[in-house]
């Protein structure tokens, strides 16, 4: 099953062809002006200190107001609302995550950027303006993923717990969500990379500027920004420099995604360790012969489900 | 623990307050995106005419409609799924019928993970310079469609194997007692009792496909064609990207809230009947 290992065999393509392009740029101008404040590909200054200061800032952003939110919905999706209010909250948090960026940022403009504007001052395109977008943005990414983690956590746990007669929420904080820890933070991660690689919307609401901000008014420019809004007109060593930026913005969210997966990986681990017998008796069934097996012999397991 | 002693709340107090907040977060973001959606079709619904849909876009997209972008949206989001569903399917096949968790599953999973967390810029700028570049397709539909089969791959993988998961192993043990060989029961089978979820996983796919921009603005090309394209390596421009254009650079609010409200309508359309089938499959072997 050579198909199995597409996804594999893309992401090693995706490396090759970003680094091809990018990787010479930043060996031949240096690290040190690659990682300068100076951004005037005109003059082969190809410095994106600065737009990796506009990723942290509206990502961290996001995050203020991405986590309090994304978990408190996990948290009543998954432990409080009633069957029938799950049934019906979910589909709406799934759609959230179909609306297309381009959607959002539109929303960002002629909502968003003109009561910034108005209220607020400053030029409206602006740090806050991305971050509250991208706020919004990653939310289905946070949602989902924690309540997979808290779903994770054995019943038993919360029986326990509300025999010993604590409260709903005594149980929630105290028992459920430190179970479900590493779950949480992979999903917390899991949404700074959804928000550190969103595009068109940080295009359409942070202004764009390249330069320091100094206040949550002020324009920046993120990493994605820079490679999308050049990438039109870019030749020669500048279209490199954005495919180093985009090397940059890749090493990102690969780190990003690794640490993920570490912390997943740890709660799968625990939660499946107690079933292992359930694993070999799959592999009986896989290893039985297939033609001729008596009846009866495969039918060993009942453990189709994780 | 000491926090026992200064404590004023009470439990219950607690739990009552902490219902109330959570809730009203919950509350607050339905409301936003109720908003969005209300926001998009309000403004942009009385603007989507049969002339909107009909017609080609004239002066860069201010009057006119947007007819050949959206055969153009169509033609690289069907060219997308169209690759991406055997090479989805034939890994979420591999992933549950033919191996146990080794190293080589932990290998495909986290090519697939990490596939899912790659941002769509880069995406397009891998495309470009792979298939627009390298290999010659130009700004193309096809080379947009293969971006595009690329991104959504992992939205596939994940479905379809949850959906071949989700078939009891009882219809596999019936299949092989029977003398099937194993890859008769999964075909005849496996694949077919699990065919909703597949599906489910092809519609999302498409759902992404349509709403992506980053990706395919560098693939697919974002030149305004008045002809419907005709060939897999004529250059498009699709919805998404149209809107982008028409919303950045101010060219008519009229005809950018009419192609939102478009997508918008779309992808609720495509989620709403990914969902619905995807319930409705679950149910079914629950």
């Amino acid at each position: 099953m050579l198909l199995a290992f597409s996804s594999i065999t893309i992401l090693a393509l995706i490396t090759l062809f970003i680094f091809r392009e990018g990787a010479p740029l930043m060996a031949r101008v240096g690290l040190g002006n690659f990682f300068s404040t100076e951004w005037r590909p005109g003059e082969g200054l190809f410095g994106i200190s600065l737009m990796i200061v506009g990723s942290t800032v509206v990502t961290f952003g996001a995050l203020v107001l991405g986590v309090p939110f994304g978990l408190a919905c996990a948290i009543v999706l998954a432990e409080m609302a009633p069957d029938r209010a799950r049934t019906l909250l979910k589909p709406v948090i799934e759609i959230l995550a179909g609306i297309p960026s381009v959607v959002y940022g539109f929303i960002g403009i002629v909502v968003l950027l003109p009561w910034i504007r108005s209220n607020l001052g400053g030029p409206g395109a602006s740090a806050l303006a991305a971050s509250l977008i991208l706020g919004i943005m990653v939310l289905p990414t946070i949602i989902g993923i924690s309540i997979d983690a808290l779903q994770a956590v054995p019943n038993s746990y919360r029986e326990a717990s509300l025999a010993m007669g604590a409260t709903r929420w005594q149980t929630i904080r105290r028992v459920v969500l430190p179970a479900a820890r590493s779950g949480l933070v992979a999903a917390i991660i899991l949404g700074m990379g959804r928000a550190v690689g969103e595009t068109m919307a940080v295009i359409m609401v942070a202004g764009n500027s390249v330069q320091m901000p100094r206040s949550p008014l002020d324009p920046v420019r993120t990493l994605t920004a820079n490679i999308a809004l050049e990438m039109g007109y870019a030749a020669g060593d500048h279209q490199a420099a954005l495919f180093a930026t985009g090397i940059v913005l890749f090493a990102i969210i690969m780190a990003l995604n690794t640490v993920a997966n570490l912390a997943r990986g740890r709660r799968v681990k625990r939660a499946t360790a107690p079933a292992a017998g359930a694993e070999d008796l799959q592999a009986a069934r896989d290893d039985a012969p297939q033609g001729e097996s008596p009846p009866g012999a495969p039918g060993v397991t009942g453990t189709q489900r994780p | 623990m000491s926090t026992a002693v200064r404590r004023r709340v009470s439990p219950r107090q607690a739990q009552a307050l902490v219902s109330v907040l959570l809730w009203a977060m919950m509350a607050t973001t339905v409301l936003v995106l109720a908003f969005i959606i209300v926001f998009v079709l309000q403004r942009g619904l009385p603007h989507v005419t049969w002339e909107f849909l009909s017609q080609p876009p004239r002066a860069s997209g201010r009057e006119g409609g947007v007819w050949p972008i959206i055969v153009g949206t169509l033609a690289v989001t069907l060219f997308a799924v169209a690759i991406a569903t055997p090479l989805g399917l034939g890994t979420a096949i591999y992933l549950t019928e033919f191996t146990r968790e080794n190293r080589f599953t932990r290998m495909v999973r986290f090519g697939a993970d990490s596939l899912a967390g790659v941002p769509s810029i880069i995406f397009g700028l891998f495309g470009f310079v792979f298939f627009v570049i390298t290999l010659g397709f130009g700004w193309s539909i096809l080379a947009g469609g293969l971006t595009l089969a690329f991104m959504v791959l992992p939205t596939v993988i994940r479905t379809s194997e949850e959906a071949i998961k989700a078939v009891p192993a009882g219809y596999r043990e019936v299949a092989l007692t029977l003398g099937a060989t194993k890859w008769q029961s999964i075909v005849k089978v496996v694949l077919p009792s699990a065919l909703p979820g597949i599906v489910t996983g092809v519609i999302l796919g498409m759902g992404r496909s349509i709403s992506e921009t980053a990706a395919v603005i560098f693939t697919a090309g974002s030149s305004l064609s008045q002809v419907v394209p005709t060939s897999l390596f004529d250059g498009t421009r699709t919805l998404s990207v149209h809107f982008y254009q028409l919303a950045r650079e101010g060219i008519s609010a009229e005809k950018a809230y009419a192609s939102a409200a478009v997508l918008v309508l779309s992808i609720l359309v495509i989620n709403v009947s990914a969902y619905t089938l995807m319930n409705r499959f679950i149910r079914r072997y629950r």
